[in-house]
């Protein structure tokens, strides 16, 4: 509301109310330092940062400027939305991959430097001398021929920029769809293998045994998985318990007064079980 | 006597041009009936090995009957009336350009067409025996060869006839290329002899560098004149200036020598002798070598406005029959002094039409009378080697003359024509020139008749002594084999090969006389060669020039005598010999010449030039490819692949860009 | 004070996207500046749009932010399609495309 009152304090909706100008003296160098910030900062997420300080106070430029519809889709849009992509981007790919100081291209950074300023000083000059004794008209407040901004700014994309504006509709399609044919991680390379060309590999060797591991003795001994196979000849089959369970001391399920097992291990379990540790 | 600018003759003595009508109007018959044979021998293949030579004799044979019959409807009508034009069609119409397919039927054409169906006629008969299957030999090959020949030959009539019966410069030009082409098919009959491959390719290219000489000739008519007919091009020819005429007259020439082997395109002729004896007789004797004199004959309106140009073919003429004559004392191949004598006899006839009015005529006799008794000589040399293992070499002949009795009368009395032996053919033609070029004035009838009468000298030498080795003397082959190794066993042709050659003796031995007795051929031709001018003042009476002439051949022959006749020809050749020989023997360093002044810097102009190519053409084309590949393989480091450094240089190009706005705005 | 000031705070914040993108290897930094960089200019169209009078500066910069946000969601999972093959988020890292 109070930036409503801002835009309309003035009686000349082109003429730059006092309170505007505090607003625009006050926020023009927090954008700027968000800006350089945003450039100068190591670490992305801070980049990111004062990217969002930045386009806040664009946004409040905007509305301030008779533009509060623009104004707000900043701050839903793009402050709220393009920002949130992005860190989530950022947290998926580079957050830790900060820039390295040094800098490959030679003369680069020099070059930049030197083209960015005579960019700026060029056109500081360009909007100083051609600007200077502009009398900006101002959008109307209100009277004949407005109904607010929304509603003005609707009905210019509707009828003059109606085609540019289905166009952008194409656009967006086209740019979602591409999104998703590009970030869709799916390949084609982990193919799952058949039953068979799996069975075909084992034969062919490719694995280190030709049969599948031995499951653990659940139903013969016991029921938990940290039991051990029995082989035939009743000693333990080291490969039926997973890699993991491995730290499970064998000794102590063996030393167990299980009936079952000492029926079915014989004697010479002890050794090995030793073995298999 | 005509009325003579001092340029040449008026135009408006150009024979009158009718179109043609009666017999004349079936003149078309005359080439399309060899080139069917041609056509049916080349296509006909396998199936026409049976058959092919008698059609090609047939048809050939048919257009000596059609020309006879224009002949005798021609010479029925008045003198003014003789010359006639039979339009076929619109050849070729290009822009300005615009070709009849058409005929001009005047005596001069006529004369030719009878003489390439007559004596082509008989040689096509005379080469059913020649190039008969050798028994023993592989038949099948030898049968498709000969129907190939007589493919060639009836392909070598067709042209010849639209070179003589065109009415127009390019019509002239299609007949010459296509017997070169001929030409240079059947001297390279023989394809597994490597020695003919190349004479067929030296004859080609030869030919080329005459052929060239036309074609400009050709080029600059057009280009003057707008038109290449005869009628117009004479009509109008007066109307260039005298520096173009001389250029065109002298063009023409280039052609005429490398077609009929004049100096300096002489070299050509003898080495054409690779070809198949009825070849020799009938194409590089008889018919197509006299093309340049029958294109001198034909231009006679450019030539009679020209004294410059005149003189330049009578000094090539001279020169020729010098070099022919003393070439041709010095070879032992028979067919080589055969070709030697036809260059110089050639060059007796281009002596005669480059003495102008006084000569045409003469030139034209001799060609005819040189026609029968040269093609009967070739064919009493091609007899003679068919029964020598085709054996050339006149050192291993010698008492022939038992043997073969027919080919000895028949060759002896072309022997006698061409030495000149009175009231035989080459009497009267010969000495006709030798008298005309002693009737030029000044020092010109001095050097043309002299020399002229020491050729006739050289001659009857020269052919002394081919009949002393060949038909007289010791038997030398008896004590020899042959190079396939088989003994001599000499023998008479058969009559398919002696009949022609008995006709052709009656030629060599009548024609002269015939065709001078009352001026006959003379009188004839003068409708497009003009009144023939009787030579008056000169160097030295006419009257005296038959005995001149005729001393200088008995002296000839006795020399021979002398020399060759009565001692032991040795088989071997003797060596070493004098210098004049063993130039002779080189064929007066001739092809050393060509070589050295063609040749060789043909070679190394090529050879530059490839140079040229290779360092300066190429290196300018890969060193550009060279530089831009070298400069973008430096560019491309630009291209590091790190997205900042593009980034970089794309915010660099919109500073500038913005600044470069704000300079304009602002400046 | 006039809004020009609006425009200047905008070209500032403009330049300081703009050399962050150049400086900063952490592609989500850089997709932050470039964010960044889409603001100023926002903030510019809606200057602007206050110095006409006409409504078409905020819906200009109302696309720039349907738009601004499409990129972003594409951007962001070629990221995380990069970062799941190659281990990385550094965008010096991905320079596979070079001579």
């Amino acid at each position: 509301m109070t930036l409503d009152l801002l835009a309309q304090a003035a009686p000349d909706p082109g003429a730059v109310s006092t309170g505007e100008a505090v607003v625009f003296w006050i926020l023009g160098p927090i954008s700027l330092l968000g800006a350089l910030g945003m450039v100068f900062a190591r670490n992305a997420v801070h980049s990111a940062l004062a990217l969002v300080g930045t386009m806040f106070s664009l946004a409040i430029f905007y509305i301030v400027q008779q533009a509060p519809f623009l104004g707000f889709v900043q701050i839903i849009v793009y402050t709220g939305a393009i920002m949130m992509l992005f860190l989530f981007v950022l947290m998926l790919v580079g957050r830790d991959s900060s820039d390295s100081v040094v800098e490959v291209l030679r003369g680069q950074r020099l070059a930049a430097l030197v083209f960015g300023l005579g960019l700026a000083v060029l056109l500081v000059a360009a909007v100083g001398r051609s600007l200077t004794s502009v009398t900006p008209k101002g959008l109307p407040a209100d009277g004949p021929g407005y109904s607010g901004n929304v509603t003005g700014l609707g009905a210019k994309i509707f009828t003059d920029y109606l085609f540019a504006f289905e166009l952008t509709s194409a656009l967006l399609i086209t740019a979602a769809l591409g999104a998703m044919v590009l970030a869709y991680a799916q390949g084609k390379s982990h193919a799952k293998r058949g039953q068979r060309a799996t069975v075909e590999a084992r034969l062919r060797g490719e694995h280190d045994r030709i049969s599948p591991l031995p499951g653990p003795g659940v139903y013969a001994t016991g029921n938990s998985v940290a039991v051990p196979a029995v082989l035939p000849d009743g000693s333990i089959a080291p490969e039926s318990i997973s890699a993991i369970i491995d730290a499970t001391p064998v000794r102590e399920i063996e030393d167990e007064p299980g009936p079952d097992a000492r029926a079915l291990t014989g004697g010479r379990h002890d050794d090995t079980a030793e073995e298999s540790r | 006597m005509t009325p003579l600018t001092t340029n040449g003759v008026l135009a408006a003595e150009l024979p009158h041009v009718a179109a043609a009508t009666g017999t004349a109007s079936l003149a078309w018959l005359l080439f399309v009936l060899p080139a069917a044979g041609a056509l049916v021998l080349f296509v006909a293949g396998r199936r026409a090995d049976a058959w092919g030579h008698w059609l090609g004799v047939l048809t050939v044979a048919a257009s000596f009957v059609i020309g006879l019959l224009i002949f005798l409807e021609t010479a029925g009508l008045a003198p003014a009336d003789r010359t006639r034009e039979l339009s076929l069609f619109h050849w070729i119409a290009v822009g300005d350009l615009s070709v009849d397919f058409g005929l001009r039927l005047d005596p001069l054409s006529l004369t030719f067409v009878l003489l390439i169906t007559g004596v082509g006629g008989l040689i096509h008969l005379y080469a059913v025996g020649y190039m008969a299957p050798h028994h023993g030999g592989d038949e099948g090959s030898d049968r498709a060869a000969r129907r190939r020949f007589f493919a060639q030959f009836n392909l070598f009539i067709t042209a010849m006839l639209l070179l003589v019966l065109g009415n127009n410069f390019v019509m002239l030009y299609l007949g010459w290329e296509g017997v070169g082409l001929a030409s240079y098919l059947l001297i390279g009959f023989y394809q597994d002899r490597p020695s003919a491959a190349t004479a067929a390719k030296k004859a080609f290219l030869m030919n080329r560098v005459g052929d060239v000489g036309l074609a400009i000739a050709i080029f600059i008519i057009w280009t003057n004149l707008g038109t290449l007919q005869y009628t117009e091009v004479f009509e109008r020819i007066g109307e260039l200036s005298a520096g173009t005429i001389v250029a065109i007259t002298v063009l023409l020439l280039l052609g005429a020598c490398g077609k009929s082997g004049q100096f300096p395109l002489q070299a050509w002729l003898p080495d054409a002798m690779e070809g198949p004896t009825p070849v020799s007789a009938l194409i590089h004797a008889a018919t197509m070598v006299t093309a340049g004199v029958y294109l001198i004959a034909r231009t006679n309106p450019i030539y009679n406005l020209t004294e410059t140009g005149r003189l330049v073919v009578a000094l090539v003429g001279v020169i020729t029959l010098l070099i022919g004559a003393i070439i041709g004392c010095a070879y032992d191949d028979i067919k080589k002094v055969l070709a030697y004598s036809t260059v110089s006899q050639i060059g007796y006839m281009v002596l005669a039409v480059g003495l102008g009015p006084a000569g045409y005529a003469l030139g034209i006799f001799h060609l005819l009378t040189h026609g029968f008794f040269k093609a009967g000589l070739f064919l009493g040399a091609g007899s003679v080697m068919h029964a020598m293992h085709d054996d050339v070499d006149m050192r291993r002949y010698g008492g022939l003359a038992r043997y073969m009795p027919i080919t000895f009368v028949t060759f002896g009395l072309g022997y006698l024509a061409l030495i000149g032996f009175p009231f035989l053919s080459g009497y009267f033609s010969k000495d006709e020139i030798i008298g005309a070029a002693f009737g030029q004035p000044g020092w010109q009838g001095w050097v043309f008749g002299g020399a002229a009468t020491l050729a006739a000298g050289l001659t009857a030498f020269y052919m002394t002594r081919l009949m002393f080795m060949t038909f007289f003397g010791e038997k030398r082959w008896e004590k020899l084999k042959s190079d396939d190794g088989h003994d001599y066993h000499p023998h008479e042709s058969p009559a398919v090969m002696t009949i022609p050659m008995i006709v052709l003796a009656f030629g060599s031995l009548g024609a002269g006389f015939v065709l001078s007795n009352g001026n006959l051929l003379v009188n004839w031709l003068t409708p497009t060669l003009g009144e023939l001018e009787e030579p008056h003042g000169g160097a030295l009476g006419h009257e005296y020039v038959p005995w001149l002439v005729v001393g200088f051949a008995a002296l000839g022959v006795l020399i021979a005598w002398l020399t060759v006749g009565r001692r032991p020809t040795p088989v071997e050749r003797p060596e070493p010999v004098s210098l004049p020989v063993r130039a002779a023997r080189r064929d007066l360093y001739a092809n050393a010449i060509n070589e050295a002044l063609i040749a060789r810097p043909g070679t190394w102009l090529a050879r530059a030039l490839v140079y040229l190519d290779n360092r300066g053409v190429d290196g300018v084309v890969n060193g550009t490819a060279a530089l831009l590949g070298g400069s973008s393989g430096r560019l491309r480091r630009l291209q590091t692949g790190f997205v900042r450094s593009y980034a970089l240089s794309m915010l660099g190009g919109g500073v500038l860009v913005v600044a470069a706005l704000l300079a304009v705005r602002f400046a | 004070m006039t809004p020009t000031y609006y425009l200047l705070l905008s070209a500032l914040l403009f330049s300081i996207g703009a050399v962050g993108v150049l400086v900063r290897r952490n592609a989500i930094v850089v997709f932050m500046c470039i964010e960044l960089m889409l603001n100023a200019v926002n903030l510019s169209l809606v200057t602007f749009a206050r110095i006409n009078g006409q409504l078409d500066g905020q819906v200009m910069a109302f696309f720039v932010m349907v738009v601004a946000a499409a990129e972003v969601v594409v951007g962001l999972a070629i990221i995380m399609s990069i970062f799941r093959t190659r281990r990385t988020a550094s965008i010096d890292d991905s320079n596979l495309l070079k001579y």
